[in-house]
């Protein structure tokens, strides 16, 4: 296959994984592979990224499927990103060819890597390891190399307390020294992981069809997540991609506002600077627009269902606090309880949604969601929360354990207040199924499906009073 | 564009040795990308959190080819009058009422005087597609602008020249070399990424960044870089609300060096963490998972 085939079929395969490279893209590509030195991988890799990958969200997709069209080597010949650094240091561990592989060898070498740091070294050491370990024979036809074999047989987080001690060199325990040597390690443990992912996917992908393997390997860009169903370091992705959302919401308000509405002409500036001109006007000068600033309520479900949701709508607010003159967060599970003094400006998120359990009076019953429940209390203690300049945003599944949905009451509220919306972490085909109450309250208050960040994205771009 | 013009590098290798030469420690990537954009005559756009190195790696394109820099610095609100030219009317009155004394009046005899170079007031993109030394063009910040100069820049970086109705188009007689910067508070449209070479910069490994930081602090020795850069790697990989950048990595080595430290201990740690973190909310949070109290 001709290098210029490659390049069309990775360039297709990184379209079917969402990243957008269009033809003027892969022009500029092909332009790269006639400017770099092909031999150098690393600056090839650069070089279509630069071209290709006009994201950051893009980075790890693209990544993952470079390794699969531009394998470093084939077969067991283990080489490394840069030309002739294969040679060097590391020959088999193994007690030879075709004996058992020896697991003790490997492991206490894999110590000394991760001891010292040496970052090649160590990926030279997963594509060994993963030679020697990460085979199954398997039929004809069926994957034989497999990652976790290869994870399992080192097993380095079994490696730690002793690599510990040799890091820390008598220092004591439990201190600052600690900490940094544990997140040095970690850090080395996880790249690790990655190269012997890496390694094993190239292994698969000579077996099988790339594409196939492209397919199952390639995890869903970070804005794309289930805010639902995502792991714990998907989370802490989201999370950062969040906090931007944050602060470009804030400065394209702040846009909006100077840009969009020029005030009254101010006459006494006007004519002063006209003084420069012999009295011709060139340029008016303009009163400021007082700022148009709305007031929001949140009122969020926090029960253990939508978890991972809350933790980003209460993010949300407490960014968006700076934004609306007044922003009120009320928070239920199956009662409510307003938790506005948690979040304010310069609280640590994660300490306020602790503080939030363990002083906020949310649970009365069983700790399921009751929507009806907590839609009274908030209407009962709350009557003058929501007013007619009121935004009300409520953030949750709508999934009321089969108890009363409390329309009554939140028609009413839709009805006091000037916008509301309903932001609901389910897809949309889900809504009504089981317990949901979703159509019935959709009837009532728009509701809008909210599934990932770019949704929400998408919402609070339109939601933001102009 | 007309005939091709001499690049500046011969290859990524050539880049990365010469921008170390003033003082910038490029790694493989960022040396490629800059050699590319050259090599292909197309503007760098470079994005990443405050502090790893954007601006600098302008200036020091500039300083290894020995350019002129011209900055183009973003805000809100700035628009084509300060981005890329201006008529100077106050002199231009200036001028019609001196003509006026004069008894030379006359629509024709004006328009020759008072639309001529002269009285333009040339703007940092106007003035680096004039110039006819070699010119790195840095806009900075290019994500504060409002999407209206995006459609600007379009204009100016696709084609390399400007258009301006009263004296006709100005072509590049040298290509500037162009760096774009962006924090990413906001997305920049499509189109103008299309028409760049992308360039992610990011916090930089364990071992560049202690080279890094020993290229600008010597005093700061090896052992204490290498505690410092552990401590703040340790630091970004918390859930703060800015980590710390390169740049609080190397005044965190200067106030070392200033107090008089020789290792950077618990004790060290707490009493110049602010040097590092600027909330106290990260403070907090740091002091507590590194133990420091």
């Amino acid at each position: 296959m001709g290098l210029l085939d490659t390049l069309e079929g990775f360039t297709a395969a990184l379209r079917r994984a969402g990243v957008p490279a269009g033809t003027s893209e892969v022009l500029d590509a092909a332009r790269v592979l006639g400017a770099v030195d092909l031999l150098d991988r690393a600056q090839l890799r650069a070089g279509l990224a630069a071209t290709l990958v006009k994201r950051p969200v893009h980075r790890a997709p693209f990544d993952l499927l470079f390794d699969l069209w531009f394998p470093p080597a084939v077969g067991d010949r283990a080489a490394g990103e840069d030309a002739g650094d294969a040679a060097d240091g590391v020959d088999p561990a193994g007690a030879g060819p075709a004996g058992e592989p020896d697991v003790d060898a490997l492991r206490s070498r894999l110590r000394d890597l991760l001891l010292s740091g040496d970052d090649a070294a160590l990926r030279r050491f997963a594509q060994l390891a993963v030679a020697e370990l990460g085979r199954l024979d398997a039929p004809p036809g069926r994957q034989s190399w497999f990652t976790y074999r290869v994870l399992r047989a080192l097993s380095a987080d079994t490696l730690l307390a002793s690599m510990l001690d040799a890091l820390l060199a008598g220092e004591p325990r439990g201190g600052l020294a600690e900490q940094l040597a544990r997140q040095q390690l970690a850090e080395r443990i996880a790249a690790l992981r990655a190269y012997v992912e890496a390694e094993v996917r190239r292994r698969v992908a000579e077996e099988r069809d790339r594409d196939q393997v492209a397919r199952t390997a390639l995890p869903p860009l970070a804005d794309q997540v289930d805010f639902l169903r995502a792991q714990r370091d998907e989370l802490a992705a989201m999370r950062r991609t969040v906090q931007p959302l944050a602060r470009r919401l804030a400065s394209r308000l702040a846009a909006r506002r100077r840009i969009g509405h020029r005030g009254r002409l101010d006459v006494r500036r006007t004519v002063r600077a006209s003084l420069g001109t012999g009295g011709v006007p060139l340029e008016t000068h303009h009163r400021p627009r007082r700022a148009h600033k709305p007031e929001l309520v949140v009122l969020c479900d926090v029960s253990g269902s939508v978890a991972g949701f809350a933790h980003f709508t209460l993010m949300l607010t407490a960014a968006l606090r700076e934004q609306f003159s007044r922003v009120r967060a009320f928070a239920f599970v199956d009662t409510t309880d307003e938790v506005t003094r948690l979040f304010g400006p310069g609280a640590d998120l994660a300490e306020s949604v602790r503080r939030m359990t363990r002083e906020a009076e949310l649970v009365t019953f069983d700790g399921h969601s009751d929507y009806g429940h907590a839609l009274t209390v908030f209407v009962d203690r709350w009557p003058d929360a929501v007013g007619p300049k009121t935004s009300l945003l409520i953030l949750g599944d709508a999934r009321t354990n089969f108890r009363d949905p409390g329309l009554a009451h939140l028609k009413g509220l839709v009805e006091r207040s000037r916008h509301a919306y309903w932001l609901n972490p389910e897809p949309r085909r889900e809504w009504g199924s089981g317990d949901s109450a979703a159509p019935r309250y959709a009837d009532v208050i728009e509701m809008v499906e909210c599934r990932n960040v770019a949704q929400l994205t998408d919402f609070v771009g339109r939601l933001l009073p102009v | 564009m007309g005939g091709v013009q001499t690049p500046l590098f011969a290859s990524a290798a050539e880049v990365a040795q010469r921008l170390g030469a003033v003082g910038y420690l490029a790694d493989p990537a960022t040396a490629t990308t800059v050699f590319l954009a050259d090599r292909l005559g197309k503007p760098l756009l470079v994005e990443g959190p405050a502090g790893v190195g954007k601006t600098e790696l302008a200036k020091a394109v500039a300083a290894a080819t020995g350019s002129g820099l011209v900055r183009l610095q973003c805000y809100e609100g700035i628009d084509e009058a300060r981005a890329l030219y201006e008529w100077d009317y106050r002199k231009q009155l200036l001028r019609l009422q001196v003509d006026r004394d004069a008894g030379e009046t006359g629509w024709d005899v004006e328009r020759g005087h008072i639309f001529s170079e002269e009285f333009l007031l040339a703007r940092p993109l106007l003035d680096a597609i004039r110039r006819s030394e070699p010119t790195v063009l840095l806009v900075d910040e290019t994500d504060k602008a409002d999407v209206e100069v995006e459609g600007l820049l379009l204009e100016v970086l696709s084609d390399f020249q400007v258009t301006i109705p009263e004296l006709g188009t100005i072509v590049a007689e040298r290509r500037p070399f162009v760096v774009l910067t962006s924090n990413a508070t906001r997305e920049l449209t499509e189109a103008l990424k299309r028409r760049c070479l992308y360039l992610h910069l990011d916090y930089p490994d364990a071992e560049r960044e202690r080279a890094i930081v020993l290229e600008r602090v010597p005093e700061v020795g090896e052992r204490l870089a290498e505690q410092l850069v552990r401590t703040v790697r340790a630091l970004r990989a918390m859930e703060l609300k800015k980590s710390p950048s390169i740049a609080e990595s190397i005044d965190w080595a200067r106030t070392l060096v200033t107090l008089g430290l020789d290792t950077l201990d618990a004790d060290a740690v707490r009493t110049t963490l602010g040097v590092v973190l600027k909330h106290a909310s990260d403070a907090a949070r740091a002091t507590t998972e590194l133990k420091l109290s």
